[in-house]
């Protein structure tokens, strides 16, 4: 079957509709994911097509949703709970990382929690701290709970459709300013994409940029203006924050011999400092520079248009931060 | 006082003891809420700012509470709805046409924080947030505080219907329960939180019903009435100052507009329902119930309307005039400052 050019939104509706067709257990709720079609829009028509026993408004209360999706879970449903912000997922918190990730661990493996979260994350629309953080890495920190953060249509597709029929809980993280990105997607109701597996998304010899989510965007812009400079990055998408597959990274650092790592996360305790410390771990000897990392400023994300920009990483500083690493 | 909201035009006056210069204060507040949200609407569309979130429709309730205030002396935690109970307690429509423009000398954020987002230490606005609700644990806090600390401050925080889900409302209403606080809740219930209907968020027919289970007092008004949502207000203020404890307040209102400036209600309510509830608009049942008292007429209405646009438009013009916030605002302090360790 031939790949069709689609946007993020529509591949995760199209993954969210195949596995509802496949799977009666699979059923959605979340705020405003029935009438509203989804706060991105991505569970538009659902409704209709599958009704409200399966398609459910819920009251504004973040810890019942993911709660109650861990409940629903335990007793042999596969519910996908829908958050409008990760940075609502704060209130809903000690369900997530102390309930979803630990009860089969804690329980002798009594019970699985096949669930998936689906919420969105990042900046750039000026919604201010409470709402435009992207805090992915906090929930990377727990064993017990898959991370999937996506950066295209392919991508998206593939992972949600794994995440659903996965035993595992996993939070699935969408760009909120990504949802219009097209690229070439399998119609194929059984594409899946292995969980946990990285993809090289560039090849390059001068220097590996670790990424993931709008890291990709930027990462692949500043690459365009590096080349002009005879610069050619190698781009590692991570696309997996838990299960973390930095294989394809270790093989492009030893050619590279340098590395950024780009996300947009805060700049402390976050995924360039895992990568940085694996790679001193594994790969010592083969370091020219150091490590360096381009993320989102150390304040709350702040409003205004202007600012709030200067807060966030850009192609430019990532460009600064390879040049930096390539000497010269 | 039951109001039968469906037939309810008339304002409720019973108890009421303001003088006529305050009734006619009330009348232009509401009237400079309206105005200078549907200005911000329209520079929506313009394109020239990001976002606007509405209090249109709620301008009954809002300034009835804050005049049952002490206002400068009591606490209010106030919601992203509250443009109208904001402008009551002193912010400015220049203070909000700088938050909207995102612009330098914002007064309640540096413009850090979206616009709607109440704070103000001289205006005694606790700061509010995004996730909802969090603001009544917030709130039960400062109550607990004006308690241990002996003052006479109450603390008044509101919220919309589709909010009381949250686990925070009940949290900190028990909280105010069992610690006999001196807090009024108050909930702007305009049926809808975004597109969900308020009988998909809750089970019983009103948010006030909660209140003896948190052994609070309850109350429901006619958020349309400005009159009476300012008596109901005043006497659970009352109630919280002489150390009585806790009041939910239920006010029944409407919002005439989309959610914000993202939304498009006519996906999930009838043209009909708005119409019908717009006839019940609180600034023109204010407008008749003051032509009747002889207060009002036809010039004096204008004239109000006059001075509104001007200093809408003055607002608006500075505003838009102002600079952008210097990029080192980026990097305000995030820590307060350890010079008193
Ligand atoms: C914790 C949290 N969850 C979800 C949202 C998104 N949200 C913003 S406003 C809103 C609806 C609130 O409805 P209601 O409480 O009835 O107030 P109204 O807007 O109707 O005045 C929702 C779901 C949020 N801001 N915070
Ligand atoms: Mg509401």
């Amino acid at each position: 079957m031939a790949d069709r050019p689609i946007t993020i939104r529509e591949a995760l509706s199209a993954a969210l509709r195949e596995e509802m067709q496949r799977d009666e257990r699979v059923f959605i709720m979340g705020e405003e994911v029935g009438v509203w079609g989804g706060t991105y829009a991505v569970t538009r028509g659902f409704l209709d097509e599958f009704g409200e026993k399966r398609v459910r408004d819920t009251p504004i209360a973040e810890m019942v949703i993911a709660g109650a999706a861990v409940g629903a879970a335990m007793a042999g449903l596969r519910p996908v709970a829908e958050i409008m912000t990760i940075n609502f997922a704060f209130l809903a918190l000690d369900a997530i990382v102390n309930h979803a990730a630990k009860v089969r661990y804690m329980f002798n493996g009594q019970f699985t929690v096949p669930l998936v979260i689906r919420t969105t994350t990042g900046g750039g629309k000026q919604l201010g701290a409470t709402h435009s953080h992207a805090p992915e890495v906090i929930f990377a920190h727990f064993p017990g709970l898959y991370v999937a953060v996506p950066g295209t249509a392919y991508d998206a597709k593939g992972m949600l459709k794994a995440s659903i029929r996965d035993d595992n809980p996993v939070l699935f993280v969408e760009h909120s300013t990504m949802l219009q990105r097209r690229s070439p997607v399998p119609d194929d109701p059984d594409f899946l994409l292995p969980i946990g597996k990285s993809d090289v998304k560039r090849r390059g010899d001068d220097v590996t940029i670790v990424t993931f989510g709008k890291g990709l965007e930027w990462s692949t812009a500043a690459a365009e203006t590096l080349a002009q400079d005879g610069i050619e990055a190698e781009i590692i998408d991570l696309r997996w924050l838990r299960p973390l597959d930095l294989e394809p990274v270790f093989e492009s650092f030893k050619k590279t011999n340098r590395c950024v790592v780009v996300e947009e996360s805060l700049p402390m305790f976050n995924v360039g400092a895992e990568v940085a410390a694996r790679l001193q771990d594994e790969l010592f000897d083969y370091m020219d520079a150091p490590v360096k990392r381009v993320a989102a400023m150390d304040v709350p994300l702040p409003y205004a248009a202007e600012i709030e920009r200067m807060a966030l990483p850009s192609p430019e500083k990532i460009v600064k931060a390879v040049k930096e690493v390539v000497g010269g | 006082m039951a109001t039968d909201l469906q037939t309810a035009h008339q304002i409720d006056d019973t108890g009421i003891d303001l003088d006529d210069q305050t009734l006619l204060e009330m009348y232009w507040q509401m009237v400079r809420a309206r105005r200078l949200d549907e200005r911000v609407w329209i520079l929506h569309r313009q394109g020239k700012i990001a976002f606007h979130i509405s209090g249109i429709g709620h301008e009954g309730v809002q300034v009835g509470a804050a005049y049952a205030m002490r206002r400068g002396h009591d606490y209010a935690s106030l919601y992203y709805r509250d443009l109208a109970f904001s402008l009551s307690l002193g912010l400015t429509p220049l203070d909000f046409m700088l938050a909207v423009f995102g612009k330098a000398g914002e007064p309640t954020s540096g413009s850090r924080q979206m616009p709607s987002h109440w704070s103000s230490r001289k205006l005694g606005m606790l700061s509010s947030s995004s996730p909802v609700a969090t603001q009544v644990p917030q709130a039960a806090g400062a109550a607990l505080a004006c308690k241990l600390r002996g003052d006479d401050r109450v603390v008044i925080v509101t919220l919309g219907e589709g909010s009381t889900s949250e686990g925070d409302f009940y949290e900190g209403l028990n909280w105010a329960g069992v610690h006999q606080l001196p807090l009024v809740c108050l909930v702007q219930n305009n049926i809808y939180a975004i597109s969900v209907p308020v009988h998909l968020q809750m089970a019983v027919p009103n948010v006030a019903d909660r209140a003896p289970m948190f052994g609070i007092a309850g109350a429901i008004v006619d958020g349309n009435d400005v009159l009476a949502s300012y008596c109901v207000m005043r006497e659970a203020v009352e109630r919280a100052r002489s150390g009585q404890g806790a009041t939910l307040v239920e006010a029944k209102t409407y919002r005439p507009v989309p959610h914000s400036s993202d939304d498009d209600d006519r996906t999930y309510r009838s043209r009909d329902e708005v119409e019908e509830w717009k006839k019940r608009d609180a600034i023109l049942r204010f407008q008749v119930y003051l032509r009747e008292r002889g207060l009002l007429d036809d010039d004096a209405i204008a004239e109000i309307e006059e001075r509104v646009r001007q200093e809408v438009d003055e607002a608006h013009a500075a505003a838009e005039a102002a600079p952008y916030p210097p990029p080192e605002d980026t990097l305000f302090p995030v820590f307060a400052p350890d010079d008193r360790v």
